[in-house]
């Protein structure tokens, strides 16, 4: 059960990967990047119960609100030209 | 008042990601929270923005009425993305409620539902774009306007 | 009991990988940015709601349905920030969206 899903979140990357090397503009691949980060989170914590230790939990959490501040880092960065501060 | 409201938000979440409750790590969690909250209280952090209250009393009726249409898209987009029949379609909404989180709250629901995304907001009007005819008609309806104006409850 | 919860964490298994699949294949498939955002939102909604609905089913009450459910309202929460500064920078570079438009466009 938990490798079935394991084996759905490794062919969703695969998918979403294919996007990131074809994607045209910026913008399609930082929201493949996204969509490829939450994937991983959910990989993480099914992989924390396939293996019994709950604890990957922590680095789930930790991953889910890094992804969110990489990536509107990014777009702050690609739209402005700076991140603040004197350029 | 709300300092206090943010403390025991920022102490309760402390308790339930530790899970050790020794006297050592609770004083150390006080003196972090409290500092957290000295923290937003000297960047005027702590307004009606940042800390929306208002929104308490009818937020789990929202919330339910919310899963239920997010569900409902959920199926509809599938549909589209197997047919494979994507007419898309850009348009502009009127927004009727008074304070700024309200208009938030309005376009993250509407981003929210798969199907519909806003993509500019300018003073009161949003511009959407949708998959599809049917999503458009959907919000075209104003009945999440008419939702969250009730959850914001200032009519 | 504990085969009824297994049967029903299966199919919330199966729900979720099924989203996140035909998700993927229309961030594949869609013809440009704004249509792929909703794929990109049927992963992040469609698909953590079911696993994380699984996993709960799997655990009872602990400390750990409270750091599943915490994953679940983060991404609940930070999943259309990011879908609208997208779509927003989209529109900003002058990106227009194909497809009809309604009436008077911002």
């Amino acid at each position: 059960m938990f490798l079935a899903g394991l084996i759905a979140c490794a062919i969703t990357g695969i998918l979403i990967l294919v996007r990131i090397i074809l994607g045209k503009t910026t913008f399609d691949r930082i929201l493949a990047v996204n969509s490829l980060g939450t994937v991983i989170v959910i990989g993480i914590s099914i992989h924390g119960f396939y293996s019994d230790r709950p604890e990957f939990l922590d680095i789930a959490i930790v991953y889910a609100l890094i992804n969110f501040i990489g990536t509107v880092a990014v777009l702050k960065l690609f739209s402005a030209g700076s991140l603040g501060g004197d350029k | 008042m709300k300092s206090l409201i943010l403390f025991f938000i920022l102490f309760s979440l402390w308790l339930l990601m530790s899970g050790h409750y020794n006297f050592l790590i609770v004083c150390l969690g006080i003196i972090s929270c409290v500092f957290c909250v000295y923290v937003a209280k000297r960047g005027k952090l702590i307004d009606d923005e940042g800390l929306p209250i208002f929104f308490i009393p009818r937020l789990l009726n929202y919330l339910i009425w919310l899963f239920k249409e997010i569900l409902k898209s959920n199926l509809s987009t599938a549909k589209v993305i197997i047919n494979g029949q994507v007419e898309p379609e850009t348009f502009t909404v009127k927004t009727s409620q008074i304070t700024d989180v309200a208009k938030v709250t309005y376009a993250n629901s509407i981003t929210l539902t798969p199907g519909t995304v806003t993509t500019k907001i300018q003073k009161g009007v949003l511009e959407v774009h949708a998959l599809n005819s049917d999503f458009g008609k959907d919000v075209r309806t104003n009945e999440m306007d008419k939702k969250v104006t009730w959850l914001e409850g200032k009519k | 009991m504990v085969l009824i919860l297994d049967i029903f964490t299966s199919i919330c298994f199966f729900i979720g990988s099924l989203s996140i699949i035909i998700g993927a294949c229309g961030l594949i498939k869609l013809p440009d940015v704004f249509s792929r955002i909703h794929a990109a939102g049927m992963i992040d909604t469609g698909g953590t709601a079911f696993f994380i609905l699984g996993m709960v089913l799997q655990t009872g009450w602990s400390l750990i349905t409270v750091k599943l459910v915490l994953i679940g309202v983060f991404i609940f929460f930070t999943s259309p920030v990011t879908s609208h500064v997208t779509a927003n920078l989209a529109r900003e570079k002058n990106i227009l969206p194909v497809g009809k438009k309604i009436g008077k466009i911002l």
